[in-house]
C-alpha cells in the first residue's frame, strides 16, 4: 500500500529542503537568543519606559500565531515600502518570534540571580565583565537552559510554515514531491520523520553545548 | 469587482473568528479528553504503557503541527479515508493538544511528593481513594494555570488549519488580502483579533499562577 521507493529519486529535493531548514534554524536560534538576552536584560535592569516597550513586544508576539506574523511581515510590510525576499521575511519573523519567547525565559533566569550574589561579586573585586558573565549570565542561563532548548526546537518545528511563502524548506520539498508523484502520505511521513530526527539531533547538540558552557561547576 | 469597505473586511473577519473559536474549543475538548485518558493510563505504572505514552508525546511534540495536518488531510485521503478539512484540523489539533497536555499534567502529578502516595497507602486507602482525596485536589490546583496558558497555543495552532483550506480567521485574512490588495490593514486586523482572543487567557493564566503559588 505504501510505496516509499517512489521517493528515492527525490532524495536530493528532500536534502536541499532539510539543509534550508537547518540553516534557518541555526541562524535564527543565534539571532533570536541574542534578541531575547538583550530584551530580558532590559526587562530586568532597564528603566520603566524601556521595560514597558519590551513587554508590549513580548505580549504581542506571544499572543498571535506565527503564520500571521509571517504574513504580516511578508505581505504587509511591502505596503509600507519595505520589500523583503521570502527568505529574509522568514528569517526576520522567526527571529522576532524566538526573541519574544526567549525574553520571557531568560528573564526568569535573570530574576533568579539574587542581588546579594551580585554584591558579593563586587566585594570580592570581580570586574564588571566578570560579574556579568560568571555571576549573572552563565548561572542564569544554566537555570533556564532546558526551557530555552525546548523553545528553540518549537521554533524550528514552527518554521514549517515558511513553506507557505515559498521558502524552499523541508515542508516545501514535501509538497513539491507529493505534487509530482501523488504519494502524499509517504512524502509527509518521511518529512515528519526527518523533522523528528532533526529535533532529536538539535536537543542532543544543545545538550553537548550546555555541557561545555556550564562546566565551571566541576572545577574544585 | 466588489468593493470592500472597512466595515465589510471587519465583518468578514469577525464571522471567521467564530470558526477559529469553534475549532479551538473542539481541539481543546478533544485534546484534553485524550490527555486525560493517557494520564489515567500512566498512573497504572505499567512500564510498557509508560514508554508508549512517552513515544506518543515525543512523536507529536517532535514533528511540526503543519506536517501532522498534512498527514491527516492529504495523507489519509490518499490512503482512501475521505476526511474534510474540518475533520483533519480537529484530528491533528487533538493529537497536538493531547501530547502537550499529557506532559504538563504529568509534571503536575510528579511535583507532589512521593511520600503522600506511601502515606495514603499506609493509612489503608485504595488507589481510587488516594486519587480522589489526596492527589487530584492538589494536582488540579497546580495544573489549572499551565493548562489555561496552553489553551493560547491551541488557539494559535488553529491558524495552521488555513493551510489545508479550512476557512477560519487566517484563511479569511488571506482571502480578503487577495480581494482588496490591502495586506497591511487586513493582517493587522487579523493579528488584533487573535491578540484579543489570546491575551485575556494569557493574563488569566498569570493571575492563576500567582494565586496558587501564593497559597502554597
Amino acid at each position: 500500500m505504501l510505496h516509499f521507493a517512489d521517493l528515492l529519486q527525490y532524495s536530493d529535493v528532500f536534502f536541499s529542503g532539510l539543509l534550508t531548514t537547518v540553516e534557518l534554524t541555526v541562524l535564527t536560534t543565534i539571532l533570536g537568543i541574542a534578541v531575547g538576552t538583550s530584551c530580558a536584560s532590559i526587562r530586568q535592569y532597564g528603566n520603566k519606559t524601556s521595560q514597558r516597550v519590551v513587554s508590549i513586544y513580548v505580549e504581542l508576539i506571544r499572543n498571535t500565531p506565527f503564520i500571521v506574523q509571517l504574513f504580516f511581515i511578508f505581505f504587509g510590510l511591502p505596503a509600507l515600502g519595505v520589500r523583503l525576499s521570502p527568505w529574509e521575511a522568514s528569517m526576520i519573523a522567526l527571529t522576532i518570534n524566538l526573541g519574544a519567547y526567549s525574553t520571557e525565559i531568560i528573564r526568569a533566569g535573570l530574576a533568579s540571580i539574587s542581588k546579594g550574589q551580585i554584591e558579593a561579586a563586587k566585594v570580592l573585586g570581580l570586574t564588571f565583565r566578570q560579574t556579568l558573565t560568571r555571576v549573572i549570565f552563565i548561572p542564569a542561563f544554566e537555570k533556564i537552559y532546558p526551557a530555552l532548548v525546548s523553545q528553540c526546537i518549537i521554533v524550528m518545528l514552527g518554521s514549517a510554515v515558511i513553506s507557505q511563502i515559498s521558502v524552499e524548506d523541508l515542508t516545501y520539498a514535501a509538497n513539491l514531491v507529493q505534487s509530482r508523484n501523488f504519494r502524499a502520505f509517504e512524502s509527509y511521513l518521511v518529512t515528519a520523520a526527518l523533522y523528528l530526527g532533526l529535533s532529536i539531533l538539535l536537543r542532543f547538540a544543545f545538550n553537548s553545548i550546555g555541557k561545555r558552557l556550564f562546566v565551571y561547576r566541576e572545577a574544585p | 469587482m466588489i468593493e470592500f469597505s472597512n466595515y465589510d473586511i471587519l465583518r468578514n473577519l469577525l464571522f471567521a473568528t467564530q470558526w477559529t473559536i469553534l475549532l479551538s474549543l473542539a481541539a481543546f475538548i478533544g485534546g484534553s479528553s485524550v490527555a486525560l485518558t493517557l494520564t489515567a493510563l500512566r498512573l497504572t505504572r505499567n512500564k510498557v504503557v509508560h514508554s508508549l505514552i512517552r513515544g506518543y508525546v515525543e512523536l507529536f511534540q517532535g514533528t511540526p503541527l503543519l506536517m501532522q495536518m498534512f498527514l491527516c488531510f492529504f495523507g489519509l485521503s490518499m490512503l482512501g479515508y475521505e476526511i474534510s478539512a474540518w475533520g483533519a484540523a480537529i484530528l491533528s489539533l487533538t493529537f497536538f493538544t493531547s501530547a502537550f497536555l499529557v506532559e504538563i499534567w504529568r509534571g503536575c502529578i510528579d511535583t507532589l511528593p512521593k511520600g503522600q502516595w506511601e502515606a495514603s497507602r499506609c493509612l489503608g486507602m485504595s488507589f481510587l481513594q488516594i486519587l480522589r482525596y489526596i492527589i487530584l485536589p492538589q494536582a488540579i490546583r497546580v495544573a489549572v494555570a499551565p493548562t489555561v496558558g496552553f489553551s493560547v497555543q491551541v488557539i494559535k495552532g488553529t491558524a495552521l488549519a488555513s493551510v489545508i483550506g479550512f476557512v477560519e480567521l487566517t484563511k479569511v485574512g488571506t482571502m480578503l488580502n487577495n480581494a482588496t490588495f490591502e495586506p497591511f490593514k487586513v493582517f493587522t486586523l487579523v493579528a488584533i483579533i487573535y491578540f484579543l482572543l489570546c491575551y485575556p487567557l494569557s493574563l488569566y493564566s498569570k493571575v492563576l499562577e500567582k494565586k496558587f503559588n501564593g497559597s502554597r
